[in-house]
């Protein structure tokens, strides 16, 4: 059973793009890219920034502090003023404190969904690209099914699933949806190299199986991974954002979520812009710096590029 | 109950009001913003606001309430009478009704939706369909394990209808006020099968009565329901039998979205909407809407479940967070203009309302040394709210658990936190008794003690396991005696005596606020009553 | 080729019924769901047990599975409890269902006129600013929450455009239903103000829409012109000494249609899931705001029909893609 020849090609195509000696090429001219380092120099603020989060917060991002400056009767919040340069939000919690801690929460949430689907993809892919026959079948008509649903879709239904919605449940939701995509994309590239010279020559050799796919053929197929795991953060990013807009996302937001801050204050766009703006750029540029970084990689790693 | 006096009040109170009716031009479309669909138009089954809404406006009961207040008023029963034990009524009817189908209003067509509504079957008895029957008259003829609070209606002549109950309730005929209760046209009930109830896998599925022919006596009509474009459609009825309606049509227009909702209004596309998020009503005034806010006929209680943790059966606990909770700032800073701290479990406006109980001001060291008496100090509680939803009572769940768990982590409370979807866990948890504590609340349907204290602690085995504590059992026969005294002034003081002792002597929950919801129109639209029970009738209204 | 065909279309069936499956038993493991919905807030525990009985939700889930899919063999996908309560499910998604066509396609067409030509553009020029920009800009596309973009444009461009902010019409044109498509209606009926207000309501919702395509295909464009532009016939077609416009027309632009006309296919999962943020930003009733409501409000009958119609929708349009891939490129089909 086969699923869209096109959109598999898209995986596979991704995957055939193997080989050693194009790392070092790569970084060769990653390193003159100007596009890649703009992106690298973005997600690099990034992570230091929400790293270092709990000691730049000038508050505790759960502490009502200014509440007595939230009226909502007079759809009033705490206004910028001295030690809240950004003022507070809808429950007088110090805004600029929420931004800061927040960016951190936004990481935790891009990795641990992008790890997660990165591992289940790792096994289902390893499993049907390594030993094939009777578990590959198995393992892709899994994926068929899962790929049957167009991939927010399908993260929107996983995480209304959940009866008690957490951070935890909103990063499930996110990289379940990734695990046929990663598993595609390492299947085919092993399936590809099962057929190459020197896969054939170990086995020739006697080298065992395992070693065969742990030594050569997974290393082998890093460079695609990586690059769909950077592209897989940036969209883990957006979608939780997307998530807490459909009331889906996690409700507790004692400490908050860039994706989470922009998605719950959507009764008040209109009165308090800037409540949705400041979360909303940021999560656009930490989104693009993992775009950005995502293209130009895989431009790199494309042997065809290489003239 | 003496129903001369009742009507004495009514009606005097009535030549008082009016003011605004009789000015206002006549024609017109009035476009209301509606939250949602209505389910169906045949008001006894209906369940929710956004149906209830759309039936008000085509039918009427055999009693109403007096515009802007939760008072019984005759609406389609001129006057009526009880015997001294409360359980035989006398219904004196209007004259000169019709139906819309031009089938005449009279003793027999009351006896005959009685007599519908008791001898529901099947399908048609599920609490998911008949709720208000089950909940106000209990059983059917069909259930002799469920009694029924009605017994029979007979026809004494064109009219006068006389309705025997098998008890006293205080709850009667205010009932009859719901509109659920309202008179449909036998003729219509029976020519589109009106009780043909059919289950259909998880749902249920309703004739074409409900969903095409509903046929009242109120001063609009039923026009079309457009589903394509989410447009309901109820026209005048030139044949009323009081004042005429002065709108040509009014239009239910379904907008989901609340912040859509607004736009519309401001873009001219509706004339009003209801429930305003409380945060845009400052905004909505100075662009020139009316924001009309209704009298808070509900509260919204921080619940306590004795069932798991056995510290919160020892009063002082209980007391503790009481004090704890600073009621005085959260009403401030999360509620709407006009929002007030509860001191009981009822607004003023219900008959039993307490007015000597003394509200309890927010005090962390007492809620300290509270909790350091009952030994309790390192007390841990896990706390539900809810989300994926908004209640008039608790405009922004997520704002009000926010204030409360903060201040009882300030008087040294653990709290685990869990929310839930309203619709996806909340409620069942809370149902079982799975949390310790959590935010709920209620939006009463008419003026009697028995229709808010008797509803929630009416049972031992309620949502806050009151029968775990030896007061509970009770307190629920106490509240029973209450509801079947038939004498009003003898049961208005138990009532008060029964606020009391709840607030002093059991406190099963912390009853947090009273806050007024609010409907918002167009400056040209006049003649709308905001009521408390959301009982607006757009009969009156017009537009220009 | 029929073959092939017929053989996709049980592939098909097989997919959508593993789906409905799953998507069934996990629905009814949850909390709350129909009972909840019906009863509210009134609900006690008895009149929770009686109706979870009365409607044989206690029973074993494959039970309920069996049942489900005998009423849905006859149509019956159940009855809506949340979104349009008392609605059939299955007539929920006929009413919406043109409306989000409407708009994807509209979100498409935009997408299309801006990203084809921008795309050859850049290709042409590669390495240009302008290059570099229009790259830039199309990742910021992607980067942006749609519905964030979807709020910005209802916000600030509606006044600013006279152009209406929420619905799909509005309701006091009185226009006449025809086939659900309320700009073809409006041009079928000559009931043209209809049509202009019918499109008129589509613009904002398609712009925020149309981003996620319009940069995929402006990317896939510029690439594939690129990919085209170095091979063998084109430096063919330039040794034999033919003009630029001509080698454009010619090979360039055709060849690079290929992966272009395939992405476009693909952008139906990204038009999907993006219909159900930006129509519920707008008020927008299609199957995307049905799907926003179903999930706000635990409507699970009419969510399991909307997500298993949205699945069909979905391979039955990357099908077509592959089909037409097939019919494009003779290599394909020898595989």
């Amino acid at each position: 059973m086969t699923l869209g020849v096109t959109k598999k090609e898209k995986i596979d195509a991704l995957a055939e793009n193997v080989g050693v000696s194009l790392a070092a090429s790569a970084w060769k001219r990653l390193r003159r890219s100007p596009v890649f380092l703009i992106g690298a120099t973005i997600i690099g603020i990034f992570v230091v920034l929400s790293l270092l989060s709990p000691w730049l917060a000038p508050h505790d991002p759960a502490d009502p502090m200014l509440i007595k400056q939230v009226v909502k009767a007079r759809n009033e919040i705490p206004p910028p003023q001295p030690g809240h340069p950004l003022g507070g939000d809808l429950q007088g919690r110090d805004f600029l404190s929420r931004m800061l801690v927040g960016s951190q929460q936004t990481l935790i949430v891009g990795v641990g969904a992008t790890l997660i689907g990165l591992t289940g993809g790792l096994i289902l892919g390893t499993l049907a690209g390594a030993i094939g026959g009777w578990v590959d079948s198995v393992v892709m008509r899994f994926v068929d099914v899962m790929l049957s649903l167009p991939a927010l879709l399908l993260a929107f239904s996983i995480a209304a699933m959940f009866a008690h919605p957490s951070q935890f449940s909103v990063i499930l939701a996110i990289s379940i949806v990734q695990i046929p995509v990663f598993a595609r994309l390492l299947r085919g590239s092993m399936l590809a190299q099962r057929a190459s010279d020197h896969v054939l020559a170990a086995t020739a050799l006697g080298v065992k199986r395992g070693s065969i796919v742990f030594r050569h053929m997974l290393p082998n197929s890093l460079g695609p991974v990586i690059v769909q795991s950077t592209l897989v953060l940036a969209t883990a990013i957006i979608e939780a954002a997307a998530l807490s807009f459909l009331g889906l996302g996690n409700p507790d937001d004692r400490i908050p979520e860039w994706g989470q801050m922009l998605g719950d204050v959507q009764k008040v766009f209109d009165t308090h812009p800037h409540l949705a703006a400041y979360p909303a750029i940021c999560i656009i540029i930490v989104a693009l710096g993992f775009t950005l970084m995502g293209e130009t990689l895989r431009e790199a790693l494309d042997p065809k590029n290489r003239r | 109950m003496t129903g001369a006096a009742a009507l004495a009040l009514s009606a005097c109170a009535q030549s008082e009001r009016g003011t605004d009716s009789g000015s206002g031009k006549v024609g017109g479309t009035f476009t209301f913003g509606a939250a949602g669909a209505p389910k169906l138009f045949d008001p006894f089954y209906a369940t929710d606001g956004e149906t209830f809404r759309v039936s008000r406006q085509m039918y009427e009961g055999l009693v109403g309430f007096k515009p802007g207040t939760a008072e019984v008023e005759p609406a389609l029963a001129t006057k009526w009478e009880s015997s001294s034990d409360g359980k035989t009524w006398t219904f004196t009817l209007k004259e000169g009704v019709k139906f819309h189908d031009d089938t005449p209003f009279n003793a027999e067509a009351v006896c005959f939706n009685f007599e519908r509504w008791y001898n529901q079957k099947g399908p048609a008895q599920s609490d998911a369909v008949s709720q208000y029957w089950l909940d106000n008259f209990g059983g059917f003829k069909d259930t002799p394990d469920k009694p029924s609070l009605y017994k029979s209606c007979s026809a004494k002549d064109a009219k006068t209808a006389v309705i025997e109950l098998s008890s006293s309730t205080s709850q009667f005929p205010s009932v009859l006020g719901f509109t659920s209760f309202s008179i449909s046209s036998p003729e219509a009930l029976k020519k589109y099968d009106a009780d043909n109830v059919v289950q259909a896998g998880d749902a249920f599925t309703y004739p074409a009565y409900a969903n095409e022919h509903p046929t009242g006596t109120g001063p609009f009509k039923f026009g079309k329901f457009d589903k394509a474009n989410n447009v309901v459609e109820l026209v005048r009825n030139e044949n009323y039998h009081g004042e005429k309606a002065k709108l040509d049509k009014v239009v239910f227009r379904i907008i989901p979205d609340e912040t859509a909702r607004k736009q519309a209004l401001e873009a001219g596309d509706i004339d009003g909407y209801d429930l305003p998020n409380a945060a845009d009503w400052a905004g909505l005034k100075d662009k020139g809407f009316n924001v009309a806010i209704r009298p808070a006929f509900n509260v919204l209680y921080f619940g306590i479940n004795q069932k798991n943790n056995p510290k919160l059966q020892d009063l002082k606990v209980r007391q503790a967070l009481m004090y704890a909770i600073n009621r005085e700032q959260l009403v401030k800073s999360q509620l709407p203009e006009g929002a007030k701290v509860a001191t009981q479990f009822m607004p003023e406006a219900v008959n039993g309302y307490n007015k000597d109980i003394k509200e309890v001001k927010y005090d962390l060291d007492k809620a300290k040394s509270l909790l350091a008496e009952a030994g309790a100090s390192d007390l841990k509680l896990k706390f539900y709210w809810p989300t994926e939803v908004t209640r008039p009572y608790m405009p922004s769940p997520k704002d009000i658990y926010g204030a409360i768990a903060g201040d009882l982590q300030k008087a040294g409370i653990q709290i685990e936190t869990v929310s839930k979807p309203w619709n996806g866990g909340y409620l069942t948890d809370v149902d079982q008794g799975i949390p310790d504590v959590f935010l709920l609340g209620w939006t009463g349907d008419n003026g009697t003690a028995h229709n808010w204290i008797g509803t929630f602690f009416g049972r031992p085995d309620n949502r806050f396991n009151t029968g775990a504590s030896p007061w509970g059992k009770a307190l629920a026969e106490e509240l029973a005696k209450a509801n079947s005294e038939p004498d009003e002034a003898k049961r208005t003081k138990m009532y008060e005596d029964l606020n009391k002792k709840i607030m002093e002597e059991y406190l099963p929950a912390v009853p947090v606020s009273h806050s007024p919801p609010a409907l918002v129109l167009k400056k040209d639209i006049k003649g709308i009553t905001p009521s408390p029970l959301t009982d607006e009738k757009f009969g009156g209204a017009s537009k220009g | 080729m029929l073959r092939y065909t017929i053989r996709r279309l049980i592939q098909l069936v097989g997919v959508v019924l593993v789906l409905s499956l799953l998507l069934f038993a996990w629905l009814r493991a949850l909390p709350g769901g129909p009972v909840s919905a019906l009863l509210g807030e009134r609900a006690t525990p008895e009149s929770r047990a009686a109706l979870t009985k009365q409607l044989g939700l206690d029973q074993p889930i494959i039970v309920q599975y069996f049942k489900f899919l005998g009423r849905a063999a006859s149509g019956d996908f159940g009855v809506s409890n949340g979104v349009q309560p008392g609605d059939s499910a299955m007539e929920i998604f006929l009413q919406r269902f043109p409306a989000t066509i409407e708009l994807s396609f509209s979100a498409l067409l935009i997408a299309i006129a801006l990203g084809i030509p921008l795309g050859y553009l850049a290709a042409k020029r590669r390495g240009s600013w302008f290059d570099n920009m229009s790259v830039i800009g199309s990742l910021i596309g992607v980067a942006i929450p749609v519905f964030f973009l979807a709020y910005v444009l209802k916000d600030n461009f509606s006044h600013l455009l006279g152009l209406p902010s929420i619905g799909r019409q509005n309701g006091d044109i009185g226009a006449t239903r025809v086939t659900g498509f309320f700009v073809l209606d409006g041009l079928l009926t000559r009931e043209f103000d209809a049509s202009w207000d019918a499109l008129k309501h589509l613009i904002l919702p398609a712009m925020a829409l149309a981003t996620i395509p319009f940069a995929v295909i402006f990317r896939i464009t510029r690439a594939a012109v690129l990919e085209v532009l170095d091979e063998d016939f084109v430096r063919t077609a330039e040794s034999k000494g033919l003009t630029a416009p001509v080698i454009r027309r010619r090979h360039v632009l055709r060849n690079a249609m290929l992966p272009v006309v395939t992405t476009i296919g693909l952008q139906t999962g990204a038009l999907l899931s993006g219909a159900v943020l930006t129509e519920k930003v707008f008020a927008f009733p299609g199957v995307g705001e049905a799907l926003a409501l179903g999930f706000e409000r635990r409507d699970y009958p009419v969510l399991l029909l909307l997500l298993i119609m949205a699945a069909i929708v979905y391979v039955l349009v990357n099908l077509l893609v592959d089909l037409s891939y097939a019919l494009i490129d003779p290599r394909i089909r020898t595989r």
